[in-house]
């Protein structure tokens, strides 16, 4: 998959974009450390400061983005910085806003929307779906979206069940639309650059309690030039043993498993997915193919999840090299509960993770009984 | 209606007469007093009740109490928020304690409330416990929903309380499904369906709307109008903001939504009116202190002026402190010992519901249907955990 991403517009003070050469592999070792770290918040604010700034049709519309700063700051100083015409606070009407923008998007601006959080996108989802998805393929290429809805996905902390569910498999099943979920901050300002750029329109899925966390940013990816390709999943950790494949925060979670499995002798491959749709299946197949064994991680529900997807994609196309059942760790099949305990049954844990490896690996003791 | 109780020579009479210090406050008296409200009613297509409401020493002292009871209940909620044992989202209902309050006194337990996410007062209201709330709110098995809820989802389907929604705006039109049922049924009681100033503006609210006044069903829409949705300010969101204007040819009326003797005299009205002519619109102008949630600090939009005005002049609290006193129904030493009392109740019931566990594990798996055919479902771990829902 070709992640071509081109510059239309001139660069103000910027020098030359690098990005005219085409595709961008990323493989963070091979970037210049800048001994600097950037939460993710800092990371989706100054990518959306530098493409708003690069391209004048591109603009924010959602609620609280302009005067509030942003209901979780991500849009903070942007207001201030491009005007009320440029950053625009709407009415609590996802329905609404999220069609206008399509509009808008039809007549040819950029807009980014935001919603604070997925769960209010199901109010707009026919937009998502009917109007800005499949619109491309229905004009027969006359009329193209690039627009980009973006927010908070998944479960956060004691939220609730109408307030924690994850989109991404929802999203992420449907032609037209490309779905993208960063993990780390490099992930945040490449692929939400990558997206703003991008011609189609980008679900994309952030996470609330990843706004926080810092992590070290390259010298490269600090440059307002800075891209990742759509439809590249990046291996976070290279191992031999068995392959984990995790997005969002459950990356996090994947890591800190592989980190127990070393020390039992097992060396996971965690392959960070960055995009859902398109699916990076010559990665994880490729992986699997080295390990012969696949653990799916996602915090969404496991019925027709991205898990099952991943899945299904192994058993097709490298169902020779697979040594052991293909394990899925998901959410539980239930809304999220309130309760402390339960919600923590309720999302997946590194444990979780950890056994169902050492499974993968037939190193576990034999299957628990029934709850 | 009116029934003076004779007593001993310790009547409460409900003119400014001197009475003798030992008045009896638990036994209040139904003698009818009328009271005005603050300011007149504003009808849209309608012609708005009188401001004068019936009342009874008992039924201002109930106000009173019941008002401080949720004052306090939300104070402590908000130090158990910043102690951690209160997690995620907290909405307070604090300022707007009249119209809950002046609600119930028009209504029955028959006729049906439904709210979006700042509901705990109105839960109270509907006859849910201290205990239910609070149990609830920090996540324990004793909570109304079984801690399966949390803040948002409290419910009492035995007393027409249908909850407590996240979604902004679902609950109009799930409140006008009531209505529908209620009509359906032959039930003769009404449906009161709250949203807030934020919420007007969304469309489902207007679909149901039509449907309403199309088939004429028993629903009432309140609108608690308290100027802010989340950090933005009505005039930023909606281009005219009179919302008991905004039904069109379903009629409305503008209320003063920190005098509950005009909420319950608006809400009276508006029960007789969806009885016989279908929906009506009731904008309470109300106030809330708090931020939009526990993590708004509520003063980035508006001015610690403007909080602490409203707290002055139109504090709801206040206003029926000063009817009792003005009506020499009790003395301020003993509505500040009924002040005392609330606030001890509240804090029992906190320490009682600390002790309260956390839900059994086992729960995860409960009541995700009402009949699951045995059908497995899986904990995160589906080779670890599953269950078979019954």
């Amino acid at each position: 998959m070709l992640g071509v991403l081109r510059r239309k517009v001139a660069c103000k003070a910027n020098g030359v974009s690098a990005l005219g050469q085409g595709i961008r592999v990323v493989a963070s070792r091979a970037f210049s450390s800048s001994g600097k770290e950037m939460t993710v918040r800092e990371a989706l604010n100054s990518a959306l400061d530098e493409e708003m700034s690069a391209d004048p049709k591109v603009f924010i519309m959602g609620e609280e983005v302009g005067e509030y700063q942003g209901a979780y700051k991500i849009s903070k100083g942007l207001l201030e910085k491009y005007g009320p015409e440029r950053v625009l606070d709407t009415p609590i009407t996802e329905a609404g806003f999220a069609g206008i923008g399509v509009g808008a998007a039809y007549y040819g601006l950029r807009p980014v929307i935001e919603f604070m959080t997925f769960n209010f996108s199901m109010q707009a989802i026919d937009h998502i779906i009917n109007s800005a998805a499949k619109s491309n393929y229905m004009s027969a290429g006359q009329i193209s979206v690039p627009i980009v809805f973006r927010g908070p996905n998944g479960a956060a902390a004691g939220v609730g069940a109408q307030h924690s569910q994850c989109y991404a498999a929802w999203y992420g099943s449907c032609p037209g639309l490309k779905v993208l979920a960063p993990y780390s901050s490099e992930d945040a300002r490449g692929l939400l650059k990558a997206a703003i750029r991008d011609p189609d329109p980008v679900v994309f899925l952030e996470n609330e309690l990843l706004y926080g966390e810092s992590f070290p940013v390259s010298a490269e990816a600090l440059d307002s030039s800075f891209c990742l390709p759509i439809g590249k999943a990046k291996i976070e950790r290279e191992g031999k043993d068995v392959t984990i494949t995790a997005f969002s925060k459950m990356v996090g979670y994947a890591l800190q498993a592989a980190e127990i499995l070393a020390k039992d002798g097992i060396s996971a491959e965690v392959i960070n997915l960055r995009s859902i749709r398109p699916l990076d299946r010559s990665t994880i197949n490729a992986s699997v193919r080295k390990t012969n064994r696949l653990v799916t991680v996602e915090e969404g529900f496991p019925q027709h999840g991205v898990g099952a997807e991943i899945c299904a994609s192994v058993l097709e196309d490298s169902f020779e090299y697979l040594d052991a059942a293909v394990e899925r760790i998901a959410g539980a099949d239930v809304p999220m509960p309130y309760a402390a305990n339960l919600e923590r049954m309720a999302v997946p844990q590194v444990e979780d993770i950890v056994r169902a490896a050492k499974r993968a690996c037939y190193r576990s003791t034999p299957l628990a009984a029934t709850a | 209606m009116a029934q003076i109780i004779h007593r001993s020579t310790n009547l409460l009479k409900p003119v400014s007469v001197a009475v003798s210090a030992t008045r009896h406050l638990t036994t209040a008296s139904t003698t009818p007093i009328t009271v005005e409200t603050s300011l007149p009613f504003t009808g849209h297509n309608i012609e708005p009740p009188s401001r004068s409401v019936e009342t009874t020493p008992q039924e201002l002292l109930s106000f009173f109490r019941d008002m401080v009871l949720m004052r306090r209940m939300e104070i402590a909620a908000d130090s158990l928020y910043k102690a951690k044992l209160i997690r995620g989202f907290c909405h307070l209902y604090d300022g707007q304690e009249a119209v809950a309050v002046g609600m119930e006194a028009a209504i029955t337990k028959k006729d049906c409330i439904i709210t979006a996410y700042r509901d705990h007062c109105i839960f109270l209201g509907r006859g849910g416990t201290l205990m239910d709330a609070f149990a609830e709110l920090m996540g324990r098995k004793d909570g109304c929903s079984k801690g399966k809820g949390g803040s948002m989802h409290f419910y009492k389907k035995e007393s027409g309380f249908y909850g407590g929604h996240g979604i902004v705006g679902a609950q109009v039109p799930l409140g006008i499904g009531l209505a529908f049922a209620q009509k359906y049924c032959k039930d003769e009681n009404v449906t009161f369906s709250m949203y807030g100033d934020g919420a007007a503006n969304q469309g489902q609210l207007f679909e149901a709307l039509n449907m309403a006044a199309l088939w004429d069903l028993p629903a009432i829409l309140v609108c608690e109008n308290n100027h802010y949705g989340m950090g933005t300010a009505e005039w930023r969101a909606a281009k005219s903001p009179s919302y008991y204007k905004r039904g069109d040819y379903v009629p409305g009326l503008k209320v003063d939504g920190m005098d509950a003797f005009a909420v319950k005299q608006a809400c009276k009205f508006a029960k007789e009116h969806a009885l016989k002519n279908g929906p009506i619109i009731l904008e309470m102008d109300t106030y809330r202190y708090h931020g939009h949630s526990m993590s708004d600090p509520g003063s980035t939009y508006r001015t610690r002026d403007e909080i602490s005005g409203v707290r002055q002049e139109r504090d709801p609290i206040e206003r029926i402190r000063k009817l009792i006193l003005s009506h020499d129904l009790a003395t301020e030493k003993e509505l500040k010992d009924t002040e005392k009392e609330m606030r001890k109740e509240v804090d029992d019931v906190i320490a009682k519901a600390k002790e309260s566990p956390l839900p059994d594990s086992s729960e995860l798996f409960t009541n995700v249907y009402v009949k699951g055919f045995g059908v497995e479902a899986f904990g995160a771990d589906r080779k670890e955990l599953r269950a078979v829902l019954p």
